[in-house]
């Protein structure tokens, strides 16, 4: 008789537990929406704030209590974390689509083709018109210098550093590349300002200020890229230097090739990242109110810096032309990201 | 006709771990050769050593000699990147270019090598290294598709058919089944006994019925003991090494007592 052996129980509960209804989150909320809103209503709770944390402290015991006593410990645990899950990302999420609404609501007062083209020149702070022409030229041809210098610059910086970089100079490099990551923006256009202004004489201009952008987006293109490169699997490597495939050819034609989607959406990110940059710009340009379409000579405004001149000037008319350069500003840059991630689809390894 | 291999008293090591320890041997032109033997005896090492593979990790080295025919390829002045031009490898697990087409994947050798070639001759290349690696009639009709798509034995034998598009004399293959089923197997044991008119090859491999069916030499290595170098122990036809080996190691080996 071997089934005489089996100790357990022969009639044990089955493989089911109890569960909540489906609909138990949605009764649980609208108890704990009613609750606060009566006892809003009795006592006020100080305000929305209040009532909101009442609220959600009504959520979390109930559903805990009622599930703990129809689901056991596990599930109520779990029920309490996906909560807290949830509303974190709600809290998270809360300041950016506040900052993007306000944005919106009051960028789009003055909007109009006339602000994307027209300049502040002869316009007082006072009067309405003008607009951000001028500076919309000044952040696009800004950000493609620094571009143009940080990109070739960092993705190098990176193929050395993890192809070909051995002992101390890869490390020495490796080290002030995180010794960029910190440099406050202020102090790279501090730089910029000593070294070509003061140091070479030369006048201040968009270039400048491009330089001072590029000295910022280096050490982000740099880390982006080397973690890039690095995921690239070796046996893509091997495979191509067995084929008789110099190792230069290797790196250019196989290892880039490969993660190309990583690198190109880094050097947008960092693109994106020194587009708002506001303190270099005041050392290395400064800022005007006319349009100036030559990088290489004068002060040249942009956006980051027409923003903080409309905000300082302080009437009704300055501060709205101040949101609306902030609505460009972040639709620029918002634009630049889904190029960015357009392209990064484009390359992709496919398969 | 493809050219022979001769090892003379290799030693290998990875900085100052000697992995490997005074292997000699030969291999004859137009024959398979097999090395088998335990994990960790310096099986696949010596594999890359015959094209200078080995060094590509950092710290590692060669001494001894290794002959292409009669020329030392660790000689002074010998160029790796032309040494593994003629001699080829296929690695255990399948390595498309996961950016390149099928027809990409196998023009890779040739194009990245640096070489012109017009669309006929590439298309002829394509079509030949396909047909050679036995996959020309899978993909002749998606041969622009991502060769990342295709099923891990239709990878390997890409993986094959690339590294004979750049025509060497010797074609190593390191495992070159261990990551596939017993049809693709199949399929790529037939495909080596194929090749082997036109190539030198040496496989390595985990399976001694592999290296029953598909090799007319073998080689058998194993440690000298724990923590101690690699080394060739025996080496002869596989007829006679799987049914009368001369050493005791041997004959433990291929009839399972140990490894």
């Amino acid at each position: 008789m071997a089934t005489s052996l089996d100790t357990r129980p022969s009639t044990y509960d089955s493989l089911k537990g109890g569960t909540l209804p489906p609909w138990a989150p949605g009764l649980v909320g609208a108890i704990a929406v009613g609750g606060a809103v009566v006892l809003n209503a009795t006592t006020g709770l100080a305000g929305w704030f209040g009532t909101t944390i009442v609220g959600a402290l009504i959520f979390v015991v109930l559903q805990s209590i009622w599930s703990f006593a129809v689901e056991g410990k596990r599930h109520a645990v779990d029920r309490l974390a996906t909560t807290a899950v949830y509303s974190t990302f709600v809290i998270a999420i809360v300041p950016l689509v506040s900052v993007l609404f306000t944005v919106v609501v009051k960028g789009m007062k003055v909007m109009s083709w006339g602000f994307l083209v027209d300049s502040m020149r002869n316009v007082s702070p006072r009067s309405p018109g003008g607009g951000a022409g001028h500076a919309i030229v000044g952040t696009l041809e800004q950000v493609a210098i620094a571009a143009a210098f940080a990109i070739p610059i960092g993705v190098l910086a990176a193929i050395f550093l993890v192809e070909y970089g051995r002992g101390r100079l890869a490390k020495a490099i490796s080290f002030f590349v995180d010794v960029m990551t910190g440099i406050p923006s202020i102090v790279a256009g501090l730089f910029i300002f000593t070294a070509f202004v003061l140091g070479l004489g030369l006048e201040r201009s968009g270039f400048a200020a491009a330089l001072a952008l590029a000295i910022l987006m280096l050490p982000v293109i740099i880390r982006t890229t080397e973690e890039m490169l690095r995921i690239v699997p070796n046996d893509l490597r091997e495979a191509s230097y067995a084929l008789g495939v110099p190792k230069w050819r290797t790196v250019l034609k196989v290892v880039l090739p490969t993660s190309l989607a990583g690198i190109v959406t880094g050097a947008m990110l960092a693109v994106a990242r020194v587009a708002g940059e506001t303190a270099p710009l005041l050392l290395t340009t400064f800022l005007t109110q006319s349009y100036n379409n030559n990088p290489f000579e004068g002060p040249q405004a942009a956006l980051p810096t027409f923003i903080w001149d409309q905000i300082t000037s302080g009437t009704p008319a300055s501060v709205d032309r101040a949101w609306a350069g902030a609505l460009v500003l972040i639709t620029l840059i918002m634009f630049f990201y889904i190029v960015a991630k357009l392209l990064a689809n484009r390359f992709a390894p496919k398969g | 006709m493809s050219k022979s291999i001769t090892l003379q008293d290799v030693d290998i090591f990875y900085g100052d771990f000697k992995a490997v320890e005074g292997v000699s041997l030969k291999v004859e032109p137009n024959s398979v050769t097999a090395f088998i033997g335990p994990s960790g005896c310096g099986k696949s090492t010596v594999l890359r050593t015959i094209n200078r593979m080995h060094e590509v990790i950092p710290g590692a080295r060669v001494e001894g000699s290794v002959l292409l025919d009669d020329e030392n390829i660790y000689g002074r002045g010998v160029d790796p990147v032309n040494v593994r031009r003629t001699i080829g490898m296929v690695f255990q697990r399948p390595n498309p270019f996961p950016t390149m087409s099928i027809a990409e994947n196998v023009l890779a050798g040739v194009r990245l090598a640096g070489q012109r070639m017009n669309k006929s001759d590439a298309a002829d290349v394509v079509e030949n290294s396909l047909r050679g690696a036995n996959l020309w009639e899978e993909v002749k009709d998606r041969l622009d598709r991502p060769g990342s798509g295709l099923s891990g034995g239709q990878q390997q034998r890409l993986c094959i058919a690339r590294a004979i598009a750049v025509e060497p004399q010797v074609l190593l293959m390191d495992e070159p089944c261990s990551a596939l089923d017993p049809i693709s197997t199949l399929a790529i044991e037939d495909l080596i006994r194929d090749l082997c008119e036109d190539y030198t090859i040496i496989i390595v491999t985990h399976n001694m019925q592999q290296a029953g069916r598909v090799s007319d030499t073998t080689g058998f290595f194993n440690l000298a003991g724990v923590g101690q170098p690699g080394r060739l122990v025996e080496m002869g036809p596989t007829d006679r090494i799987f049914t009368q080996p001369t050493e005791q190691a041997t004959e433990d080996y291929i009839s399972g007592r140990f490894g």
